[in-house]
């Protein structure tokens, strides 16, 4: 623990490399952390910070290269402890006990004993009381780590690296379920950290903060380090730059909307739901709109709003002209919302049940009288829309589960047109498929703008927009920019990560 | 900012203590109904306040009460074992079938040792622990089909091992426990006593014992914090396994006697008793002392039913409604929201 106080580098990463089967994580990332810096870790969903983050906290043993921390070594996989006591990282998701207490969670495992058995509770919360004094932390001790918010948790994580020892800190995300307020005394808390010498690595989206924070930033793109660099040296702008790349223009990969009257497809006044506040938009019969945003943004609360899926609070919704009345995901439906859910495998199919049956499940009812399902006709609908979707399977009767992920994902798409919807709202729509299918998905998409029905994308993937006539982009539950087809990557790019950039 | 941060470090710190109130007196929620149901016994039955029936019922419980602290562990770790009540059975059978040398009566003709057939007792309740661990923890089956697939097989080994045959005549070694008195009290009341006692500090004081309530509340936190997970929660059937052993030789000390059915059904008052007294099924909640207070209440019940003379049939439903009641009451008045 001294050691790390006094060191040089509180972490080096040196050519390390990682492959997921054909993925390749990362490739020869080299990154240098002097102890004392306040490093930010920037790059787009895909760009391998998790998997940094992972190697440097020792959950991922890289392939090739080598990890120090504080001039040191890293320790084996398997030493927990060791890998503890020099470096923590505090997640998103909660790596608390939510039934025990502060002061518990503080030094679980370390509890003070008297010999052994019998640990001294009066102890415990006085030792839990003056580190979080010490280091300006204020959470009371005997509350259960269950019912804290998320600022108090992250604050109680961090003091327990602190009694670790640790003095090397990752934050990744910090701020994304926070209120302004409480980002505040994150960035305070953060300022005190750091006067008592302890080295960030903070992992942002949102570029304007990790200028409040750090020092100097690192930006992975596609598994490599771009740049490394003091922040003074990079304003926001080249900072995109660096995790876009080479700027490219949206190039339009879809006929524009066909220009006609008529009603709109969707009409979206004033929604409020959880984590989005007052969004309007409208897409035309025909249309194609985007609503890209970063994760937590409440871009995908609005795309499952309008499919009926989570509780609209305030607002109205039309398709095609129709109020939209609450009442979940089956009312949407039959208004002529047609839903792709982001996650297939999760929301989309049943992987145990046939093709012919997952294909058909939305249009039960027009497979026989009085809600028998008649097997000749499901038989027919499921070849039907096998045909249409050309879907690769070895025939109705095959289990789901066992297709390709482009084949499941046409099934699911195949399965949202099947009840001629007036609106199609696709959220990730080719997440994890390869490029063939990738551009059959569209055609499908493509095939259903043509006969008048609205689609809205949402999705922070590039290569997916460029199937819009226009991408409206969510910051912080509202919608805070426009693009039209045609927009330069990086304005949007730098609009997404909440960003005013001009020119 | 100052006066934002003060504001806002005072209203967590009231509600913390608060809390922590609220934390005992949730630990003794279910005194209101064994009070009422002492009322109800001293106003029924003359016999009920005697100090006699008050032995009565502590050492009818004793049994079900040290295998509540068996599942309370296994429970508190996140688990969950249905198989205990079948050691009660089947610990004291193997034991007993090895000491007795007439085969006529069921015996084995080994005629054991009986010091060493009370080790081999024990034994018996290690390796079912054992065997429920390996499945559990290291193979990931799901704990409540293996230990109810464990519960139907050694039911089945107690009953094939004597053909059904009940066995007497047992030597001294196995009545002690559950007929012998200390200071004038039956040794099982002790027994319980002393390992509630035992186990309740345990679970409150040692850093293992913590282990299992950090276990059952958050696995990948308390496995980052250090602790073997793995082996905590494999270690807790195995104590669970020999608790239930011992909880054998106390029923047969105390009905004298071996039969093949020997702690059938008792892991539903098990539980019943767990969960009234605030051990949470979803794991890392509840203490020993509410469970206490559960078996107790459970006790003082049986006891009122029969002494009020309810037809013999009728006995189990009106327990199981009386459970059903106690539940509610202790969620409307202590909030103690069982599984919430």
């Amino acid at each position: 623990m001294q050691d790390q106080r006094g060191a040089r580098m509180a972490a080096e990463a040196a050519r390390v490399s990682k492959r997921f089967g054909a993925n390749q994580a990362l490739h020869n990332v080299s990154i240098e952390i002097p102890a004392g810096d306040s490093r930010a870790l920037v790059g787009r969903n895909g760009a391998g910070k998790s998997t940094l983050v992972a190697v440097l906290t020792g959950l991922l043993a890289p392939d090739s290269g080598s990890v120090r921390l504080g001039d040191q070594p890293a320790p084996a996989l398997s030493e927990r402890r060791a890998w503890r006591e020099r470096v923590a990282a505090v997640y998103q998701h909660s790596t608390l006990v939510p039934t025990l207490t502060v002061a518990e969670n503080l030094f679980l495992n370390a509890q003070p004993t008297a010999g052994g058995f019998g640990i001294r509770w009066g102890l415990l919360r006085e030792r839990a009381e003056a580190v979080l004094q010490e280091w300006g932390l204020d959470v009371e001790v005997t509350e259960e780590a269950g019912r804290l918010g998320v600022e108090q948790r992250q604050i109680v994580e961090i003091a327990r690296a602190l009694i670790q020892g640790t003095r090397f800190i990752i934050l990744d995300e910090p701020t994304a379920k926070l209120e302004g307020r409480e980002v505040a005394r994150l960035f305070e808390r953060i300022g005190r950290l750091k006067q008592g010498g302890v080295t960030f690595l903070y992992i942002s989206h949102h570029l304007e903060e990790i200028y409040e924070v750090c020092r100097s930033v690192t930006v992975l793109r596609d598994g490599s380090v771009v740049t490394s660099r003091p922040l003074a040296e990079m304003n926001q702008e080249s900072v995109v730059a660096a995790m876009v790349g080479e700027a490219v223009r949206g190039q339009r990969r879809a006929p524009p909307a066909p220009q006609q009257g008529g009603v709109p497809s969707l009409v979206v006044a004033g929604l409020k739901v959880d984590g989005c506040d007052d969004v309007s938009l409208e897409i035309a019969g025909g249309e194609c709109v985007g609503l890209a945003g970063l994760a937590g943004s409440g871009k995908e609360a609005i795309g499952e709003a309008v499919a009926g899926l989570i509780h609209r609070q305030a607002g109205r919704i039309e398709v095609a002209g129709v109020a939209m009345p609450a009442g979940g995901a089956a009312a949407a439906r039959r208004a002529g919302v047609g839903y792709v859910p982001r996650d297939r495998r999760r929301q989309g199919i049943v992987p145990l049940l046939s093709v012919a049956e997952n294909l058909t499940m939305t249009i039960q009812e027009r497979l026989g009288p009085a809600g028998l399902i008649l097997p000749a006709e499901r038989e027919r609908q499921a070849q039907r829309m096998i045909g249409a979707l050309q879907l690769v399977a070895a025939g109705t009767e095959q289990p789901i589960g066992e297709l390709s992920g482009g084949n499941q994902q046409k099934a699911v798409l195949g399965r949202a047109l099947a009840s001629d919807p007036k609106l199609l709202v696709l959220a990730h729509p080719t997440q994890g498929v390869d490029i063939a299918a990738k551009e059959a998905l569209f055609a499908i998409v493509a095939r259903a703008r043509a006969e008048g029905t609205g689609v809205l994308v949402v999705s922070d993937d590039l290569d997916e927009l460029t199937i819009c006539d226009r991408v409206l982009v969510v910051f912080k539950g509202r919608i805070a920019a426009s693009f039209a087809a045609g927009w330069d990557d990086r304005e949007l790019v730098a609009a997404i990560e909440g960003m005013a950039m001009h020119g | 900012m100052a006066e934002t941060g003060s504001t806002t470090v005072a209203a967590p710190r009231l509600g913390g203590r608060r809390r922590g109130m609220a934390l005992a007196l949730r630990e003794l929620s279910l005194l209101p109904a064994i009070v009422l149901t002492i009322i109800a016994g001293a106003l029924i039955s003359n016999a009920f306040l005697t100090t006699a029936n008050f032995f009565n019922i502590l050492q009818q419980s004793s049994e079900l009460s040290v295998l509540v602290i068996a599942e309370s562990l296994i429970l508190i770790a996140g688990k969950f074992d249905l198989s205990l009540e079948s050691v009660v059975g089947l610990a004291p059978m193997v034991s007993a079938w090895l000491v007795l040398k007439d085969t006529a009566m069921g015996g084995s003709g080994v005629g054991l040792d009986p010091a060493l057939a009370i080790v081999v007792l024990f034994v018996v309740g290690a390796l079912v622990g054992t065997m429920n661990g390996f499945l559990v923890v290291r193979l990931r089956l799901n704990a409540f089909i293996v230990t109810l697939a464990m519960l139907i097989l050694l039911r089945g080994v107690t009953l094939g091992i004597t053909n059904g045959k009940t066995l007497f005549e047992l030597p001294p070694a196995f009545l002690y426990l559950g007929s012998g008195k200390w200071l004038g009290v039956p040794i099982s009341i002790w027994i319980a006593g002393i390992l509630y006692l035992l186990f309740g500090l345990f679970l409150r004081y040692h850093r293992v014992g913590r282990a299992l309530y950090a276990i059952g509340g958050n696995p990948e936190a308390a496995r980052v914090a250090g602790i073997q997970v793995e082996r905590i929660t494999w270690g807790a059937f195995i104590v669970a396994g020999v608790l239930s052993a011992l909880a054998g030789l106390m029923l047969t000390g105390r009905i004298a006697s071996v039969v093949s059915s020997e702690g059938q059904n008792m892991i539903f008052y098990v539980f019943a008793a767990a969960v009234i007294g605030g051990i949470s099924l979803n794991g890392g909640r509840g203490r020993l002392l509410g469970a206490l207070t559960g078996v107790l209440l459970l006790g003082i019940l049986q006891n009122v039913l029969t002494l009020a003379l309810i037809p013999a049939f009728w006995i189990d439903a009106a327990y199981g409604a009386i459970i059903l009641v106690a539940l509610v009451l202790s969620r409307v008045s202590g909030g103690t929201a069982q599984d919430q």
